[in-house]
């Protein structure tokens, strides 16, 4: 790959949006190349930035409540429209979009579905966040955690601890996501603290980790071996994004035969 | 479907990604009276077409709205600073030396003004990406542009940002 090549797949390469081969190739490239290296790290010091400066802005609950109130009010569309405040043609062009986007829309169900868990998952992070709140069984001993689990779920869940990769595994606690009660692990790195919530879901296919950010914190989620996997802390994404790799190959060889 | 049914399963699926669709709106607005304008418009809008929605991303699927929404108010609120992403001169070659960059020591107003000052289409590529943690392919289907465009409309508006906080001419 020459540095021309390279350079319009580097963003790409900084997003993790490459496939592994054309990432292993500028992987190679960048090690050779010091102006590619230099895009790649001020690309990456530039995410993390914005990350950290939590720039989003957040609506009130006034604007909120008006919204409710406006829909609510609307309904039902058909009789009464808001038809003073807009032209017809930028209605028409809404109805536009609306066809082409439906028409051409290129995902499941299911991510919606994730999103509402994803946004219960951060919220049962940061109530784990208050003070007495993070584990209900305190230990790194994975043969103290686990038994604990018996007995309080209906299902197993795996216990792993990694701290000689720097992720050690301090507690676990029960927690209720989406009506149900799931299993929380509490790992700790650095100053970071780490749940991974765990619940069966039966039946479901295998599905590679995905991560998002939400409010500034990190989410990861797979599905593995009939098991539902969240990981969610205010750790950076590759960082997180190691635990979960390190979880689910230990999580692979544990089940294999 | 009953009317009231509607609501619920609008309130339960659309609803929640109000924060989403707020910060968007803020972003491409640069204002709070505007963009709580723009976000009641286009959940209206939204609420209307929701029977055009068969499932899917429900969250994409209201961005894409409350987008819109804000490129038709843009244009019927043009301001003099919006500059067409054409007119944007081509990057710099040569990246800023890291050392130059010093953005551990980077202000937090600093970022937000030097974003507020990227063109429309480079700004909602900053937000949906670094903001939202989407993906090229949600990007996509949200900007309604190719996952090639908005890879390089990232790299362009990453460009321009790193030269708008080294203070390099841009």
């Amino acid at each position: 790959m020459n540095c021309e090549e390279a350079r319009a797949l580097l963003t790409a390469y900084v997003d993790g949006e490459l496939d592994l081969i054309h990432s292993l190739e500028i992987e190679k490239h960048i090690e050779a190349c010091e102006a590619c290296r230099r895009s790649v790290e001020n690309q990456r010091t530039l995410r993390f930035a914005i990350e950290r400066s939590s720039l989003r802005y957040e609506p009130t609950a006034a604007i909120e409540g008006r919204i409710e109130t406006a829909l609510r009010s609307s309904a039902p569309p058909n009789t009464r429209t808001q038809r003073g405040r807009w032209p017809w043609i930028a209605i028409a062009a809404g109805v536009l979009l609306a066809t082409f986007i439906v028409g051409r829309w290129p995902f499941g169900v299911q991510p919606a579905v994730d999103n509402m868990v994803a946004q219960e998952i951060l919220d049962s992070h940061l109530r784990s966040l208050l003070p007495g709140h993070l584990t209900d069984v305190q230990s790194s001993d994975r043969h103290t955690v686990k038994p604990w689990f018996s007995g309080r779920t209906d299902f197993s869940p795996p216990v792993e601890d990694f701290a000689a990769q720097g992720f050690r595994l301090i507690g676990g606690r029960l927690d209720s996501v989406s009506g149900r009660t799931v299993a929380a692990l509490v790992y700790q790195h650095r100053q970071h603290s780490i749940n991974l919530y765990v619940w069966p879901l039966p039946g479901a296919p295998d599905a590679s980790a995905t991560s998002t950010a939400r409010q500034g914190y990190n989410l990861i989620h797979w599905t593995q071996a009939g098991l539902s996997y969240w990981l969610a802390s205010d750790l950076n994404a590759e960082e997180l994004q190691s635990l979960a790799t390190l979880l689910r190959r230990a999580l692979a060889n544990a089940s294999a035969p | 479907m009953q009317e009231r049914d509607r609501l619920a399963h609008f309130e339960h699926l659309v609803v929640p990604h109000m924060p989403a669709a707020y910060n968007l709106a803020r972003w491409l607005t640069r204002n709070d009276h505007d963009a709580e304008d723009v976000v009641q418009e286009a959940f209206l809008r939204a609420y209307r077409f929701f029977d055009g929605f068969h499932g899917g991303d429900s969250r994409a699927w209201l961005l894409a709205i409350v987008r819109n929404t804000c490129y038709t108010w843009l244009e019927q609120n043009r301001r003099p600073s919006l500059s067409l992403e054409e007119s944007l001169p081509e990057p710099q070659s040569a990246d800023p030396s890291p050392e130059a960059l010093l953005l551990e020591r980077l202000d937090r107003e600093l970022l937000r003004r030097a974003i507020e000052k990227l063109p429309p289409e480079f700004r909602e590529a900053i937000v949906l990406r670094e903001m939202e943690g989407l993906s090229y392919k949600e990007i996509a289907a949200i900007t309604g542009a190719p996952i090639g465009t908005v890879m390089s409309r990232l790299g362009r508006a990453r460009s321009r940002l790193l030269q708008l906080l080294t203070g390099g001419s841009a």
